[in-house]
């Protein structure tokens, strides 16, 4: 297995300790731990409002907690800025499409890569040396990508006249141009068909085995949640209540109770 | 150029032959990472001997059958090169054929090794492989989602590729070992009936034939043809492998299945075949597209049609026209035609070719209209392709055209029979069916009913077997009356009953873009496909379309009775997973009769409605149920002169 192949220098990715965040009055997580180990597929569930997305705000590191800490690969990682936070190789996709609707799908994704690219803004211009090899690179990384995503039909097409399904599959496109080294997905399969539902995993699996991507993911489907995750975290109030493999998490008394109510 | 074909009798010859002569001219393309990737003869050889070296290894010999399934990539056809340098014999399967369907022609033809596409295939191959104990290796071309595969049948075509030194000094020799009456190819017929046969065709079958068919064509090292469609029909093996040695011309590989109309464009062949499907399929799309353009683009869209109908097909056919219509056409080309072609990506055809069923004389007139020299073509697996062909100047949209040259043909009760040079070998390990078909003086029976007009075109009717007799008396024949249905573009497919019955009735599936395209402008709400077939609005729209052909079939006093009395609109599209189609997409009769045996009886016993319930294939195999309650619609008919009764 690729797993093993891949060589990581630190096994836990992230090490998340006794963070508190709150808006004003409202806790939105309340002492919550959580490491995300290399490698691994993380999935953050929760009821409505448990805090699923401030957590993966936390990961990213848009939100700063008031209290705790965030571990970097073994480093403490204070505020940061956002142009840092893609250059640490962590990619995202958000629940609510953000692409660039006027363009096409590869120019999405060439966007992707800005923070790979090396400029110089007269040798752009001139389009010479360095920067017509580099262009040749980067577009054949991307290249690979839509190859990788299967997705050669629509490369010219502006996103926003793709169907919903396909604009979340250039999205992922964009976060994997990064070549991240964690990839956050907010919803990934949200408001998709059985059928787009089937692909998405199988690319969020093949990104996860053949790039040797960690992923966090938010997810509401139980059925996708239970069968790509290696681990599950469940987060219910900003308290996380469970956290171990599906099998565990599911026969959990607290999480069926958060789930189901009690009475 | 012409060459001698007495020396270069074999692919391999002509294959060694190429290498020299067009060494550096591209010989295929393979839109790859958004760019054509080209391999030129001289890379073609190289790898087909690197190549049949690692089959060789593998313990592949002459005679043994070699197999071949997936889209069109040049691997897998340097995979058919490779076999044929050795002397093994390729035989290619349709791609998206089920396990079972594989399993048959694999066991069936003895197969030893299989060189597949990707992940799809290797797993249906796998599926079967305990029941296959000749197969012993499997090879990939593209290794996505197969790293993690362990079975120690499976290997890398990659590796083979990627292989050093490979010790290349026994080709010549193998080479001069062929011969002309060896087995060049093995391809299934898609059998309407019973099990698929294996036809055998030979260098020489395919040689001598494709010679010909390059003499008339006039085709040069220069053209350049795209294919798409499956490895496994004659036809891509003759238009594409065969033509492209004997003229040294380039065959161009699609991306993927979706990116088929880009590629085209880009590419721009210069010879094209498709089947009438893809022929009406891309017209109605154009029809469905106009409809939602600005008025004035429309109004000149319309005028200018008028004008390619009236002046086109006679300019085509080189025949005079007057100044006047030479201007308004050349206008027309300016405006219309020329950006049109442009679009479908068809500016540079010089010859294109339409085959396997009936198509509408107004579609193929259209495409004649706007300059593309489409013409027709009747041919067979068993006789290499070509019996009949239109040639330039000389086409009727209502034949299939003259005999090809070498073929002659004649007509024995009512059946079409030809002799050649192109008649297959046999079927393989089938000699009673070899025997049934070809008689002792070399005339095969085609099955089709049909008939030579004074010109000496072959016109064909139906399959023989299907020509019937209604209770009357009178001539039955189906697929003139659902090909005559299927000439208007809401109509997909049509199964007509009727032998053995007092009146005609017929099954309908609606064409969903044309439909769905017809009710977003009329305001008709649907939720999908079985929604869209039940409305009574789709059904009357049908019943316009049926009327038109009732009245048709009412001037010919020979099909008056074969008008349509009584209708229903399918609730699912027939499909060759669920075995009511063939791969080619012909209908099978007796399995739709067998599987909706109910609606017919309830057609026939004037039902108004009747609830079906049938099984459906997913692509991915697995099955469902659905189920519907269908009306069932009855039809005015016309008296024999076209007046209501």
């Amino acid at each position: 297995m690729k797993k093993e192949s891949v060589n990581h220098k630190y096994s836990q990715l992230m090490d998340i300790k006794n963070v508190n965040l709150s808006f004003g009055g409202l806790k939105a997580l309340i002492d919550v731990d959580l490491q995300v180990n290399t490698g691994e597929i993380l999935a953050i569930i929760g009821p409505n409002g448990a805090g699923k997305s401030s957590m993966l705000n936390v990961i990213s590191g848009i939100y700063v907690p008031q209290q705790g800490v965030v571990k970097w690969k073994g480093q403490i990682r204070k505020k940061i800025a956002p142009h840092d936070i893609a250059r640490m190789g962590i990619a995202r996709t958000f629940q609510n499409i953000a692409l660039f609707k006027g363009m096409s799908a590869l120019d999405n994704i060439l966007i992707g890569r800005n923070i790979l690219m090396k400029r110089n803004i007269f040798l752009e211009m001139l389009y010479l040396g360095s920067s017509k090899s580099q262009e040749i690179e980067h577009r054949k990384k991307v290249e690979e990508i839509i190859d990788f995503l299967e997705i050669q039909a629509i490369r010219k097409t502006p996103v926003s006249r793709l169907p919903y399904g396909l604009q979340k599959r250039v999205e992922l496109g964009r976060a994997l141009a990064l070549e991240p080294e964690l990839l956050l997905l907010d919803e990934p399969m949200a408001g998709m068909n059985m059928e787009e539902k089937e692909d998405m995993c199988r690319f969020v699996l093949d990104v996860n085995e053949q790039f040797g991507t960690t992923i966090v993911l938010i997810e509401h489907d139980m059925g996708v949640v239970m069968d790509i995750s290696d681990r599950v975290a469940v987060l219910d109030y900003g308290i996380k209540i469970a956290d171990g493999t599906p099998d565990a998490v599911r026969s959990e008394q607290k999480v069926i109770d958060a789930y189901l109510g009690v009475g | 150029m012409l060459r001698d074909y007495s020396k270069l009798n074999t692919f391999s010859k002509v294959l060694r032959n190429n290498a020299e002569v067009y060494s550096n001219k591209p010989c295929i393309r393979e839109k790859e990472y958004g760019i054509w990737q080209t391999y030129t003869w001289k890379d073609f050889y190289h790898q087909a001997q690197v190549l049949a070296s690692g089959l060789r290894d593998k313990g592949l010999k002459r005679g043994d059958k070699i197999s071949i399934i997936g889209d069109n990539r040049p691997n897998l056809y340097i995979t058919i090169a490779a076999a044929q340098l050795i002397g093994a014999v390729p035989v290619p399967c349709y791609q998206d054929s089920v396990a079972e369907e594989l399993q048959y022609i694999l066991e069936h033809a003895e197969v030893k090794i299989v060189v597949v596409e990707n992940q799809e295939q290797v797993d249906k191959v796998l599926e079967i492989l305990d029941r296959l104990p000749n197969l012993k290796t499997i090879f990939y071309d593209d290794p996505r989602g197969l790293e993690n595969y362990k079975n120690k049948e499976i290997h890398s075509l990659k590796l083979v590729f990627d292989t050093k030194d490979v010790d290349l000094s026994w080709v010549d020799s193998e080479i001069e070992k062929t011969s002309d009456d060896e087995i060049a190819v093995m391809l299934y017929t898609s059998g309407t009936t019973g099990r698929p046969k294996g036809v055998l065709l030979s260098y020489q079958n395919i040689i001598s034939v494709t010679s010909k068919a390059c003499e008339i064509e006039k085709t040069t090292v220069n053209d350049e043809v795209v294919a798409y469609l499956p490895m496994a029909w004659v036809g891509d093996f003759i238009f594409c492998v065969a033509q492209s040695y004997l003229s040294g011309f380039c065959i161009n590989c699609p991306e993927s299945r979706d990116t088929l109309t880009t590629d085209l464009r880009e590419i721009g062949p210069t010879y094209y075949f498709a089947p009438p499907r893809v022929w009406e399929g891309m017209l109605t799309q154009l029809m469905v597209r106009m409809q939602d353009t600005a008025k004035l683009k429309l109004w000149i869209f319309n005028y200018f049609m008028v004008v390619a109908k009236k002046w086109g097909n006679d300019i085509l056919d080189k025949k005079s026209v007057s100044i006047w219509g030479r201007c308004l056409y050349n206008l027309g080309y300016l405006f219309v035609y020329g950006p049109l072609k442009n679009n479908l990506g068809l500016t540079r055809v010089r010859m294109a070719y339409t085959a396997g069923e009936a198509m509408g004389p107004d579609t193929f007139l259209f495409y004649r209209s706007l300059g593309i020299n489409l013409k027709v073509l009747y041919g067979q697996t068993e006789a290499t392709v070509f019996v009949s062909l239109h040639r330039d100047s000389d086409v009727d949209p209502n034949t299939v055209g003259p005999a090809f040259p070498g073929v002659e043909i004649k007509i024995e009760d009512d059946e079409v029979l030809y002799r050649g040079t192109g008649v297959f070998k046999g079927y393989y390990k089938n000699d009673e069916a070899t025997k049934a078909t070809v008689n002792s003086e070399g005339w095969v029976k085609t099955g089709d009913a049909g008939v030579l007009d004074k010109s000496g075109h072959l016109k064909i009717i139906d399959r023989a077997k299907d020509v019937g007799k209604l209770n009357s008396g009178k001539m039955f024949a189906p697929k003139y009356i659902e090909n005559k249905l299927k000439f208007c573009g809401i109509i997909k497919e049509a199964v007509a009953f009727g032998d053995k019955k007092d009146f005609v009735c017929c099954f309908i599936n609606i064409d969903l873009e044309a439909v769905a395209s017809w009710a977003e402008r009329n305001n008709v709400a649907y939720s999908g496909y079985i929604d869209l077939a039940s409305q009574d609005q789709v059904y009357d729209l049908i019943a316009k379309e049926i009327l038109n052909v009732n009245k048709d079939l009412s001037k010919d006093a020979e099909l008056f009775e074969s008008q349509i009395k009584r209708f229903l609109i399918l609730h699912k599209e027939l499909d060759a997973d669920d075995g009511e189609l063939t791969r080619t997409n012909k209908v099978r009769r007796g399995l739709i009769l067998e599987r909706y045996g109910k609606l017919v009886e309830a057609m026939y016993k004037n039902d108004k409605e009747c609830f079906i319930e049938t099984e459906v294939t997913f692509e991915d195999g697995k099955k469902g149920k659905i189920s519907a309650d269908l009306k069932i619609k009855d039809m005015e008919v016309f008296d024999l002169e076209g007046v209501a009764a």
